[in-house]
């Protein structure tokens, strides 16, 4: 009810505030910053590091539509946004993009009037147990206690999973992380259930990673994505090809290695020149120059550089890569044709 | 009759020392510890208690590894022994105190403001020194915001000019009548801060002495400390008015005074917390919002203001309505009867309940972690343990949160026991 409430009022000011600013795109031109709304702190997706400076899956994403637009992979203002504050932070106008763990559901897109416009990391909820439980599937935790996170879809898919099979859990709701990590580790739960990624983080950082299994049932599609506000599509679309231009690069074997070559002299690959700027006007017709794409690449690299760096074997979690690999090898991500 | 004694003692024995059952530790120790069953019983309960504590925090602190450059590393060094890891500390420790944006070549300008206030401090708290610092206490905020934030110095000074004008415009009006010289200070102050704020160019700011940080940018207990500081001194003299308004004989003044007092009592502090950083941003235009470190000083300070004048109403009450009385039959005028009269006494009795909202509020500043500004607590709770090295370090960070706080409040505490005694003039 309370949360309609909110919804309501930010969707009425959101309408209002579209109508006030016309064009994302030239308001971030003419700031000369993009605002860009990030976590508070989420392993391997956005957190600052010793130097201060965000570093992430999801600061990627933003890095790269500076990089597009300003020229300048920098030229970010991190907002650093909670579950409850971040669709609020978006509908007022306060953030030109949201780009945080978000998941893409139907009532965000049509109730919340947000347009998500793609999805940089295929997740799914899951659990973790501690091995000594000795249980084998989330349909043997009849009666357990759950941590779990408030304000977010995994509330309510935990909710449904346990209904629809008919058993019973008592949920600890948490607030971050990092509380639940700790209530996880102190034995207040029984359960730790968050999305996949999430846990995979979580567990590395135990002492005794071992000690605590995450069970194989995926309950939920979370499929996570940046996110614009209804009514902007020049600006949508400059996001959404900023982060298409990502998993472009990769699957034409554009990286940020070969980007200087290959920007300089050309290929073969139609494909790969129309991309760079080579041919076409691409860039025009979103609105930048010939050279956008050739920025986002020298500046974060393609999709499977920016999450081997923050997510995958070069980093601490070492995620595989699993349904966000290429389509070609398996996997969803899938960029549609630059042309 | 007398010659027949054996022996007559002449001189006094010389005292012999009290037996060893009645003196020293060992008396001590029976009176206190063991003077009956059930308080022996608990003497070996509480040392039982105090003894296995130390067993585990002794060992954790003395083991403490302070030069890793993560948990991972701090393991390997402790080998499964038990042992905190304190390296988060000191390769944090600037983003603890600080937050993670504020310019590191700059740490020394929150620092120097920070030794000043002591200076500007010193002759509130301790009357005994000389008034004329008083001078330097005035000037302090604009001198500490100008070094925190940096940026033009003409801002402040502007602002500080302003105050000085209605101080001015007050002293020259107020002859002729209390309302003429309020309304004249306010028209005066607005009149400079309009012209003045004019007046400074648009980019005075680029290239100024001080670099501008903004106010996203600060973090940390250094957030904690000014919130705090800035909070508690804005809303004492709100509370006060606040106070005085509640009693006042105008019904217009006392009913804005109770509603406002029993709205923002009768509202959680954390959703006032929310309403400046989430509603009010619907209010503006996205480009013109108010600064959201001032949205959220408005707030506290509303919200102790409250606090503060429902303690201060209580020492009014407390007042014997004799003193009221005198003061009329002295001839004396309402602030003068307040200023020299009733108020020194009233705020003497609230000192204790006007510290404990000073230190709850202090504590309180923790809350605007949950709309996402990094102080103390939303810098550990958010980047620290979200980055890959120090994801799990959790007593060794939050033990040195509430030891700072720690260290504050029991300094806040200690000083107003100091001022009740000094201010002790009744023979109780």
């Amino acid at each position: 009810m309370k949360k309609s409430v909110i919804y309501g009022a930010a969707t009425l000011a959101c309408m209002s505030a579209v109508a006030a600013t016309a064009g994302t795109l030239d308001d971030v031109k003419a700031r000369g910053k993009l605002n860009c709304g990030v976590t508070t702190g989420v392993v391997g997706f956005s957190a600052p590091n010793a130097e201060g400076v965000w570093e992430g899956f999801d600061v990627d994403v933003c890095r790269a539509v500076a990089a597009a637009v300003l020229g300048d992979s920098t030229a970010v203002e991190f907002v650093p946004t909670t579950p409850k504050t971040r669709f609020t932070a978006l509908s007022a106008g306060e953030i030109d993009m949201l780009s945080r763990v978000t998941t893409w559901t139907l009532s965000r897109d049509a109730d919340l009037k947000f347009t998500f416009v793609g999805v940089n990391y295929y997740d799914g909820q899951g659990f973790m147990v501690p091995q000594e439980l000795g249980v084998s599937s989330a349909k043997e935790l009849d009666g357990a206690t759950v941590c779990i996170q408030t304000g977010t879809t995994t509330e309510l898919n935990l909710a449904d999973f346990f209904r629809s099979n008919n058993i019973s859990y008592e949920p600890v709701p948490i607030e971050t992380v990092a509380e639940a990590q700790q209530q996880y580790i102190a034995g207040s739960c029984d359960v730790f259930t968050t999305d996949a990624s999430q846990l995979a983080s979580t567990r590395a950082t135990f002492e005794n990673p071992s000690d605590h299994v995450i069970l194989g049932d995926i309950i939920s599609k979370e499929p996570l994505g940046p996110t614009v506000r209804h009514g902007d599509d020049e600006w949508a679309d400059v996001v959404r090809w900023s982060y298409n231009a990502l998993v472009a690069a990769e699957e034409l074997g554009v990286t940020s290695a070969n980007i200087g070559t290959l920007a300089e002299s050309g290929s073969d690959n139609p494909e790969i020149n129309r991309l760079l700027g080579k041919e076409g006007s691409m860039g025009e017709m979103l609105g930048l120059d010939a050279d956008w794409a050739v920025r986002i690449i020298s500046a974060v690299g393609n999709y499977g550089e920016s999450f081997e760096r923050n997510l995958g074997s070069q980093s601490a979690i070492g995620l595989a890569r699993g349904l966000n690999a290429l389509w070609t090898e398996g996997g969803l991500q899938y960029s549609p044709p630059v042309r | 009759m007398s010659t027949e004694l054996a022996f007559v003692r002449t001189e006094q024995i010389p005292p012999s020392p009290p037996p060893s059952s009645a003196i020293g530790p060992k008396k001590w120790i029976k009176d206190n510890l063991f003077s009956s069953i059930p308080n022996t019983i608990l003497t070996i309960v509480t040392i039982w208690l105090i003894y296995t504590v130390l067993m585990v925090v002794v060992p954790w602190m003395a083991n403490g590894v302070w030069n890793t450059s993560s948990l991972t590393e701090c393991r390997e060094v402790l080998q499964g022994k038990t042992g905190a890891c304190f390296s988060v500390l000191s390769e944090r420790w600037n983003q603890i105190l600080y937050g993670f944006k504020y310019p590191v070549d700059s740490y020394w300008r929150p620092n120097t403001a920070l030794i000043l206030l002591a200076f500007a401090a010193a002759p509130v708290m301790f009357f005994d020194l000389p008034r004329k610092m008083l001078i330097f206490t005035a000037i302090y905020p604009f001198l500490a915001y100008w070094l925190i934030w940096g940026g033009t110095i003409l801002g402040p000074l502007v602002a500080l000019l302003g105050f000085v004008a209605g101080g001015f415009a007050f002293m020259r009006l107020s002859f002729k009548s209390f309302a003429a010289g309020f309304f004249g200070a306010i028209i005066a102050a607005f009149a400079v801060w309009i012209i003045g704020g004019g007046l400074i160019p648009e980019t005075a700011s680029e290239n100024s002495l001080l670099a501008a940080v903004p106010s996203r940018d600060l973090g940390g207990f250094m957030l904690n400390l000014m919130l705090g500081v800035t909070c508690v001194s804005l809303s004492l003299p709100l509370g006060i008015a606040l106070a005085l308004g509640r009693q006042s004989n105008m019904p217009l003044i006392k009913g804005i005074s109770v509603v406002f007092i029993e709205f923002v009592r009768g509202v959680p502090l954390i959703t006032l917390l929310f309403v400046a950083s989430v509603m009010l941003a619907y209010f503006f235009p996205p480009d013109s919002t108010v600064d959201l470190f001032l949205r959220v000083v408005i707030m506290i300070t509303m919200f102790s203001a409250a606090y503060i004048a429902e303690v201060i109403r209580g020492g009014l009450a407390a007042l014997p309505k004799g003193q009221y009385e005198a003061a009329d039959s002295l001839g004396l005028d309402y602030p003068q009867a307040m200023r020299l009269i009733i108020l020194p006494q009233a705020l003497k009795i609230s000192i204790p309940g006007i510290v404990n909202v000073a230190v709850g509020l202090f504590k309180d500043t923790t809350l605007v972690s949950v709309i996402s500004m990094f102080d103390l607590v939303g810098m550990i709770r958010g980047p620290i343990l979200a980055s890959t090295e120090w994801n799990g370090v959790y007593w060794e960070l939050l033990g040195f949160a509430a030891f700072l706080f720690f260290v504050v409040c029991y300094g806040i505490s200690q000083y107003s026991q100091w001022l009740e005694r000094r201010l002790a003039t009744d023979h109780r």
